[in-house]
């Protein structure tokens, strides 16, 4: 079948149908422009439909559309086609999508040395949306024959190989050709097609590299990504991976191919395009961002914070195995139960929770129906959120972005163990999207779930993906910024409001910080909050802004210095402002019973579920 | 009604059991099309490459890398015993020789000019890869493997562990909601599919071990007990590979689970049959369910749709698959169109559900359910 050809007119877009294919969940959304300005019209979403029995991704991609149709009363369909351009009230003038399922690009990267193109090799396959399964490298502490032994078995979806400044030694880089070759490794999609390789080392190696790999593999050769020891250059590799994405890996998922025939833009890994959204967000406010993407299998944190130059500067992890659904009893594992049951006010037994997750675990599309259940859901979230961040802080560590220049004495630092540039007294702004955070039936809920999860200090701005849609918005960036920044400003990021949250410790109940609000249309609000207490203070709404004043009392810092008073004009929300005085630097939660009197305490100062259980 | 679906697991008394069998690398198939084979037969064999030593010989013996291949005391290609010589130098009259000894077994892969690499490819393992089902050979995958053919029953666990095995079903208790416990097993269950009820305790699994059952077969199973039977707690749900003594299928989920009516049937009805069971699961993409595979001639045609149901009906006969209801069983009453508010407050699509023992009409989301029939 033939797919749309090109990109209509910008001008001539009215309508534009996207989708994000999941790993759980195929969500689609409809855009159209009214009145002048691209507004969100319906939403639909269906279970994705890679695997058995089914094994077909337009399926899912379907199933959606047509719960889009009934919701905005028109059709989009002809039969199992997406009906482009728009006629007489049918179809649409555009169709994207960005797609995570069948596990994601899962891929393998090889550097020379671990800290530094190994690093270098990680963050472009990461910044192209990839799960690094793994990293081998010269001084990575294993064997020759343990490095073969893993590139046989982990059966990537593609190979980043790295390593080497221009116009350095070649013989190490082919030695890292030459056990690629002797592993042998076969693509994990489709027995019938080469595994693709990029080659993004030292270009001297270039040609030698070619003639060991060509014969074994779909071998492409970019720039390299780290030409001088002071310089990195992601760009040509990410947009390497980019192609070899959809003309290997996608082509060979089931259904995909006839997927990437209705659309004219190539489908996006969906981490990419969330990416995508986050820079664009950070720039445009000039703001640190942290943005927060939890789904079934993977939970993805996207950062955006001064670099080394004053520049700011993208980093992006993917926990490969925390996630809500798929990976709900992974982030058992990894968590430990007492680390999920000290967020949980009421006790449970053991085995009960255990069961629970591991239910949820091979039942992945289930829901919580009572208040008890989404408490233990939420819990677990926290968890899978903290871990996810540790694994962000530890891998972003100085820099990077593409072509950005560094001093030979920075470089030498980070292969030192550079420091992350994750500062939580910096950041800005917090985006969550996901469907635990999305679809929270409170929003303070989802933010006080990365609120627990992140413990951001001092002021800190929450906002959540109204319905989950930031990555349809991303891919959809790429042609129709326009349309995509509308969207995303007027339906998809929800304001939730802000935190305040005081670094130091003292006694509960102990004097901790003062705080003032005012705004436009509201009665101004003070408040004396002591420590090992939250409070919910009200803002004006989404629209409006606010200003929040606050006095911390002598041993307590919020970013201007230990007792000094704070003042910020902050756009407003629809939650409020959370006064987080539970200590930061170390933050303790009370265990056993006390904690779980605490634990209630600021559930009913917050207002956070509709009884107390 | 939108496309509220929720796709389940085959169980079904007839279809087509195919299953390829193919070995990891290119090797020898042994039957050909046509040929019955019982699941012991083993269809194809190969020799697994062996470990891969890698020797830098130009940085071991300084000598530039160009110039390995002259000093060189055996030809690429050549067996080589562990302590044996491979490289040598002469040194100045011939003192100071330095030499490189073959640290294993093996035969000599490859020399690089460029880096002054050897690569030493240790002895091959061999790999054999069995029938796995009672059945016939319909075609042969050249160097590689067959598919087995068979007619018969199918059923579709939710989570297993343990690898291929087979033995003759036996039914160790005598409701799909009674417990199997250690005393239901028996000596004469050695090397049988044993079919338990609706739970199975550590106690159960060990005694099954201990009498060298091939395969359980229950309803569900504790978590806790899981992590005791594989020594820790299973992160990322990816089994098959484990050596535990027996392959275990849970067809319900955890806990202590009523066995289906149409699983526990099905496997009733065959109890005294060959069944081959496979406890590999993967809970992600390319998603793989643990399998009881009863082959039987005289099983008649496969239906055209022996799938498993997909669509939500009125009269549908679902399962609960999440508390307050996690595992009753009952009809579909009403599919209400319009969202409803849940106890968490959260607005969902729902449907009610009636229970048939006491006539209990629950409303559940239509998340939450699992379609078993009707």
């Amino acid at each position: 079948m033939s797919g749309p050809a090109a990109v209509p007119r910008l001008e001539d877009i009215q309508s534009i149908l996207a989708t994000d294919c999941g790993s759980t969940t195929t969500k689609a959304i409809l855009v159209e422009r009214r009145y002048g300005v691209y507004r969100l019209i319906a939403r639909g979403e269906a279970p994705t439909t890679v695997e058995a029995p089914f094994e077909d991704v337009t399926c899912g991609v379907l199933n959606a559309v047509r719960e889009v149709e009934e919701l905005a009363g028109r059709r989009l369909l002809d039969g199992d086609v997406i009906l482009t351009p728009m006629q007489q009230g049918a179809g649409v003038d555009l169709y994207v999508t960005t797609s995570s399922a069948g596990g994601g690009l899962q891929m393998m990267v090889s550097g020379l040395v671990l800290q530094m193109t190994g690093e270098s090799a990680q963050r472009a396959a990461l910044g192209a949306g990839a799960i690094v399964m793994d990293v081998v490298a010269l001084n990575d502490g294993r064997r020759p024959h343990e490095r073969i032994q893993l590139l046989r078995q982990l059966r990537p979806d593609m190979v980043l190989l790295s390593g080497g400044t221009d116009g350095g030694d070649v013989r190490r880089v082919a030695e890292l050709a030459e056990l690629l070759v002797a592993a042998g490794p076969t693509a994990r999609l489709g027995a019938g097609y080469e595994l693709p390789v990029v080659y993004a080392g030292n270009q001297d190696a270039a040609g030698v590299v070619r003639d060991l790999i060509e014969p074994h593999a779909a071998v492409k050769v970019v720039a390299n990504l780290r030409p001088a020891l002071e310089r990195e250059n992601l760009r040509p590799a990410r947009d390497a991976i980019h192609e070899l994405f959809m003309q290997h890996v996608m082509a060979h998922a089931p259904g995909y191919r006839r997927l990437m025939s209705w659309t004219p833009v190539p489908v996006m890994p969906t981490p990419a395009a969330v990416g995508r959204m986050i820079e664009w967000l950070a720039r445009r406010d000039h703001l640190s961002v942290l943005g927060v993407d939890i789904g079934g299998a993977t939970t993805d944190v996207f950062s955006v914070f001064p670099g080394a130059g004053g520049e700011p500067s993208f980093h992006r992890t993917v926990s490969a195995n925390l996630g809500m659904s798929y990976s709900i009893a992974n982030v058992m594992a990894e968590a430990g139960l007492e680390n999920i049951l000290r967020w949980v006010p009421f006790p449970v037994e053991e085995s009960e929770l255990r069961n629970r997750i591991r239910n949820k675990m091979v039942r992945p599309t289930s829901i919580p129906q009572t208040l008890e259940d989404l408490l233990i859901e939420q819990a677990i979230a926290r968890e899978a959120l903290r871990l996810a961040f540790e694994q962000h802080r530890a891998l972003a560590v100085e820099l990077k972005g593409v072509q950005q220049e560094r001093t030979i004495s920075d470089a030498l630092r980070q292969s030192g163990g550079g420091a992350s540039v994750v500062d939580l007294l910096e950041l800005g702004l917090i985006v969550g999207s996901g469907g635990v955070l999305s679809h929270a039936p409170r929003r303070v809920q989802a933010a006080l779930m990365m609120v627990d999860a992140f413990l951001p200090e001092g002021l800190t701005l929450l906002a959540v993906d109204s319905i989950f849609m930031t990555p349809q918005l991303g891919v959809l960036s790429t042609v129709h910024e326009q349309a995509a920044s509308e969207v995303f400003e007027h339906d998809c990021l929800v304001r939730l409001g802000a935190v305040l949250a005081p670094i130091g410790t003292g006694r509960p109940g102990q004097a901790c910080v003062t705080v003032e609000v005012s705004g436009p249309d509201m009665a101004p609000v003070s408040r004396r909050v002591a420590f090992g207490e939250m409070a919910l203070l009200p803002l004006p709404p989404a629209s409006a802004f606010g200003r929040v004043s606050a006095v911390p009392e002598r041993g307590f810092d919020l970013g201007a210095g230990r007792g000094r008073p704070v003042s910020a004009r902050i756009p407003g929300g629809s939650m409020g402002l959370i006064v987080d005085a539970r200590g930061r630097r170390p933050f303790e939660l009370p265990a056993g019973a006390a904690g779980i009197e605490r634990l209630r305490s600021w559930h009913r100062s917050l207002a956070l579920y509709p009884r107390e259980i | 009604m939108a496309h509220a679906y929720t796709p389940g697991l085959r169980v079904t008394a007839s279809a087509i059991l195919r299953r390829e069998r193919r070995l990891p690398l290119k090797g020898h198939v042994l039957v050909k099309v046509g040929d019955a084979v019982g699941p012991h037969d083993v269809v194809a064999r190969t020799d697994l490459p062996g470990n891969v030593q890698t020797i830098n010989l130009a940085s071991r013996l300084d000598v530039d890398p160009a110039n390995v291949v002259q000093i060189l005391r055996k030809r690429v290609g050549s067996d080589v015993r562990t302590g044996e010589l491979l490289a040598e130098t002469q040194g100045l009259f011939g003192f100071a020789r330095r030499s490189v000894l073959a640290p294993a077994d093996g035969f000599i892969e490859s020399v690089s000019s460029v880096t002054g690499q050897l690569v030493l490819r240790e002895p091959a393992t061999p790999v054999e890869v069995s029938a796995y089902v009672r059945g016939a050979v319909v075609q042969v995958l050249p160097d590689e493997g067959v598919i087995v053919e068979a007619r018969g029953a199918l059923l579709q666990g939710i989570f297993g562990v343990g690898g291929e095995t087979w033995g003759a079903i036996a039914m160790a208790v005598d409701a799909p909601d009674a417990e199997l416990a250690p005393g239901r097993l028996r000596p004469e269950h050695r090397g049988h599919v044993v079919v338990g009820g609706a739970f199975v305790t550590h106690d159960a699994l060990m005694r099954a071990r201990e009498l060298g059952v091939a395969a359980v077969v229950v309803g569900g199973l504790d978590d806790l007990d899981l992590r005791r039977l594989l020594g820790h707690d299973l992160g990322v749900a990816i089994t098959g590979s484990e050596n535990l003594g027996l392959t275990l299928v849970l067809t319900e989920g955890f806990g202590n689970i009523r066995m289906s009516d149409r699983a526990w049937d099905l496997l009733r009805a065959r109890a005294g049959r060959l069944a081959s069971v496979s406890g590999a699961t993967q809970i992600r993409a390319g998603v793989l369910r643990p399998e009881v595979l009863i082959p039987d001639p005289d099983a008649g045609p496969a239906p055209a749709d022996s799938g498993a149901r997909t669509e939500l009906a009125l009269g549908s006969l679902v399962r609960v698959i999440r508390t307050p209801w996690f595992g009753r069983v009952g009809e579909v009453v009403e599919l209400p169109s319009e969202l409803r508010r849940l106890e968490t407050e959260a607005m969902v699509r729902v449907l009610v559900v009636a229970f048939p023992e006491d006539g209990e009409r629950v409303l559940v989301p239509r998340a939450n359910v699992e379609i078993i029939g009707g």
